[in-house]
């Protein structure tokens, strides 16, 4: 379970001043659910999951994870989340074997826990033809799957995704999808963001729309719909964040 | 602080680190390689070249002395000069290496020796050009004798002793013994080369786990991992310090190994003798293991600052424009070190880099002045620390991890 209360990062930038990139954002996942942040580019989707990962520090407001504050117990959340996204890349030099078994260790597996856990892994994501070849060998495919066995070694209860399918084909694309719906069929809690309206149409329960750092609307699909008399997302999207546009343009 | 969390880390990088041939150029190749290349190598063709020029007869050229035909018949009688026929271009020739020296004997030489008149001899060479200098060297031995047998001629005309010009010999004795003589010549030299190994050492590993994980995308995965910054720091450290102390301890191995095959060169060509063999330097376990301790610290030392300064970079690239300049802060106190006169006192005892060059000096020479060795230990530390905390602070900033 995901609870983020009030949360805000604010950044200095030299030429921009003071850069809102979050701004006092609260929603709540519930395991077994997959919860879709939809934003533009820029919109704040990244910084939201970096802190709800504890990768970054909220400069106001907290999120719980499993019952771990981000900010109070940063070590016991990552200990109970999977984090995967375009820029958790690989280690080129290890192989694909040893990549997982490392993170296992990092979360704490002991060794027999472990071999298990990555036999299991790699026979479900059928990943043996490529375990002992190195990360750098391995072609989009192999390490996307990689990535995701990285992030379940440890069998994490949440799981989050930050634009995980950007700049992949289409296959490997249907891969991480698939993988996203596993993960909630497992009961796990899952968050992942997006700007692909398709994506979010098929995968999520609840959708978050986001901009400008601020979390304007959330709900399930048909609960959109029918509060902006929309049927398509791309028009609900454009529909609420147009007018927040035009201010900006203004 | 997670013991094994460190260890785990410690182990992942040493596995890529092992894995990565540009590592092993710089830490183990570099170093095995360069002493014995710089010391035998360089002394066996330097050898080689100069036996070669010597064995050589210089071509020389005559200019004048057509009223001196003593000195050019004793000339050419000489068999360590080839004499070539007048040409008008000859300093031409010299600089085209076609002779290698003129000799210009002035109007009425041989004249003004008979009246006691002084006259002088010009040589003409190229300066900086090995055999052209042989060549000027020899014909200078000639007229220095011919010199002196007319000094001789002249004291035998007026019944005088030829000992009148030398009442007395002097002689240069050296008391010291062979460790301390190479120390003070070469023992210098070791502390810099220690000291600019380890930080060669750690530069391209305290890159590779810093700006390296930015630029290949692995720091926000392993950012998402339970370890705690702190041993996350402290895993990838204890590399870069392996790392720096790997390539000092090879480079003193190295080192060990290319002065007793010079020992060897030199006793088997029979240049070793004498003088010279006082020059080789004694490298025994105590003065090794010593200088191991004090590179120590300064390992820590450059590990902690390379990698607090390399985090700043977005990329391999970046981090080694940064830390080049780096390189010239390090060379500069430790080549002060090699100079004449400069020796370890309480106040240089605590410029860092320095005082480790000054101290390796010292125990190549045999002598361990403790309180120096003690207070160069600590301040390192002290410093080595600092750098350590830097590092630790700077994993911690956000703008520093995610700059874009």
């Amino acid at each position: 379970m995901i609870e983020a209360r009030g949360l805000s990062k604010r950044f200095q930038d030299k030429k921009r001043g003071e850069i809102r990139a979050v701004d006092n954002v609260s929603f709540r996942c519930e395991p077994a659910r997959i919860y879709g942040l939809l934003g533009a580019n820029g919109a704040g989707k990244t910084t939201t999951l970096r802190i709800l990962a504890t990768i970054l520090e909220p400069t106001d407001g907290t999120a719980l994870v499993c019952g771990y504050d981000v900010v109070e117990e940063p070590e016991k959340v990552r200990a109970n989340v999977g984090f995967l996204s375009t820029a958790t890349a690989l280690y080129p030099r290890l192989t694909a074997q040893e990549l997982v078994e490392y993170f296992g260790r990092l979360n704490g597996l002991d060794e027999a826990t472990l071999k298990k856990r990555v036999d299991d892994i790699f026979n479900r994501l059928d990943m043996n033809s490529f375990r002992d070849r190195r990360c750098d060998k391995l072609s989009t495919g192999m390490k996307q799957k990689t990535s995701i066995a990285r992030t379940l070694v440890h069998d994490p209860p949440v799981m989050i995704f930050d634009e995980p399918t950007l700049g992949l084909d289409i296959m490997t694309a249907r891969t991480i999808t698939a993988f996203i719906r596993e993960c909630r069929d497992r009961g796990k809690t899952v968050i992942f963001s997006t700007h692909i309206m398709s994506e979010v149409e098929k995968l999520c329960d609840v959708i978050g729309i986001i901009h400008d750092g601020k979390l304007l609307t959330e709900g399930t699909l048909a609960e959109l719909r029918q509060r902006h008399g929309e049927h398509d997302l791309e028009e609900i999207f454009v529909k609420i964040v147009t007018p927040l546009q035009s201010k900006v343009e203004v | 602080m997670n013991l094994n969390a460190i260890r785990i880390v410690y182990s992942k990088e040493f596995t890529e680190w092992v894995r990565d041939r540009r590592t092993l150029i710089s830490t183990v190749l570099v170093p095995l390689l360069l002493f014995p290349i710089i010391m035998v190598g360089f002394s066996a063709l330097a050898v080689a070249l100069v036996g070669k020029a010597e064995k050589e007869t210089p071509k020389i050229m005559i200019l004048g002395g057509e009223d001196s035909p003593q000195v050019l018949e004793n000339l050419r009688k000489v068999d360590y000069l080839e004499i070539a026929p007048y040409s008008a271009n000859w300093r031409e020739q010299i600089s085209e290496k076609e002779i290698r020296a003129a000799v210009d004997i002035p109007p009425g030489f041989q004249a003004a020796l008979g009246r006691g008149d002084a006259k002088t001899v010009t040589i003409y060479y190229y300066l900086g050009e090995l055999k052209s200098s042989l060549g000027a060297d020899r014909i200078e031995k000639f007229l220095k004798e011919y010199r002196d047998e007319v000094v001789k001629g002249r004291l035998a005309a007026r019944n005088v002793a030829a000992s009148v010009l030398t009442p007395f010999d002097i002689q240069q004795q050296n008391v010291a013994p062979p460790e301390k003589v190479s120390g003070a010549t070469v023992g210098g030299f070791i502390g810099y080369l220690v000291v600019l190994l380890c930080m060669t050492g750690a530069m391209y590993p305290a890159i590779d786990l810093t700006a390296g994980e930015k630029e290949r995308g692995t720091m926000e995965t392993i950012l998402s991992s339970p370890i705690s910054r702190m041993d996350l720091v402290l895993g990838k450290f204890f590399l870069v310090l392996s790392a720096a102390l790997s390539t000092a301890a090879l480079s003193v191995l190295s080192m060990g190994i290319s002065f007793s095959l010079l020992r060897h060169f030199n006793a088997s060509s029979g240049s070793g003798r004498g003088e010279a063999e006082g020059l080789l330097l004694q490298l025994g376990p105590r003065a090794v293991a010593f200088i191991f301790v004090m590179a120590l610290p300064l390992a820590v030392l450059f590990s902690a600052v390379l990698m607090t300064i390399a985090l700043f970079a977005k990329s391999h690239k970046e981090a080694q424009s940064y830390l080049t300049p780096m390189t010239f802060l390090v060379v500069i106190p430790a080549v002060a070190s090699l100079l004449p006169g400069v020796e370890l006192t309480p106040k240089l005892a605590l410029v860092p880099i320095l005082n480790t060059s000054l101290v390796c000096k010292e125990i190549m020479t045999g002598t361990y002045h403790w309180n120096s060795i003690a207070l160069i230990f600590a301040s390192t530390c002290v410093y080595a620390s600092v750098a350590l905390f830097l590092a630790f602070k700077t994993f911690q900033r956000e703008s520093v991890l995610f700059r874009s």
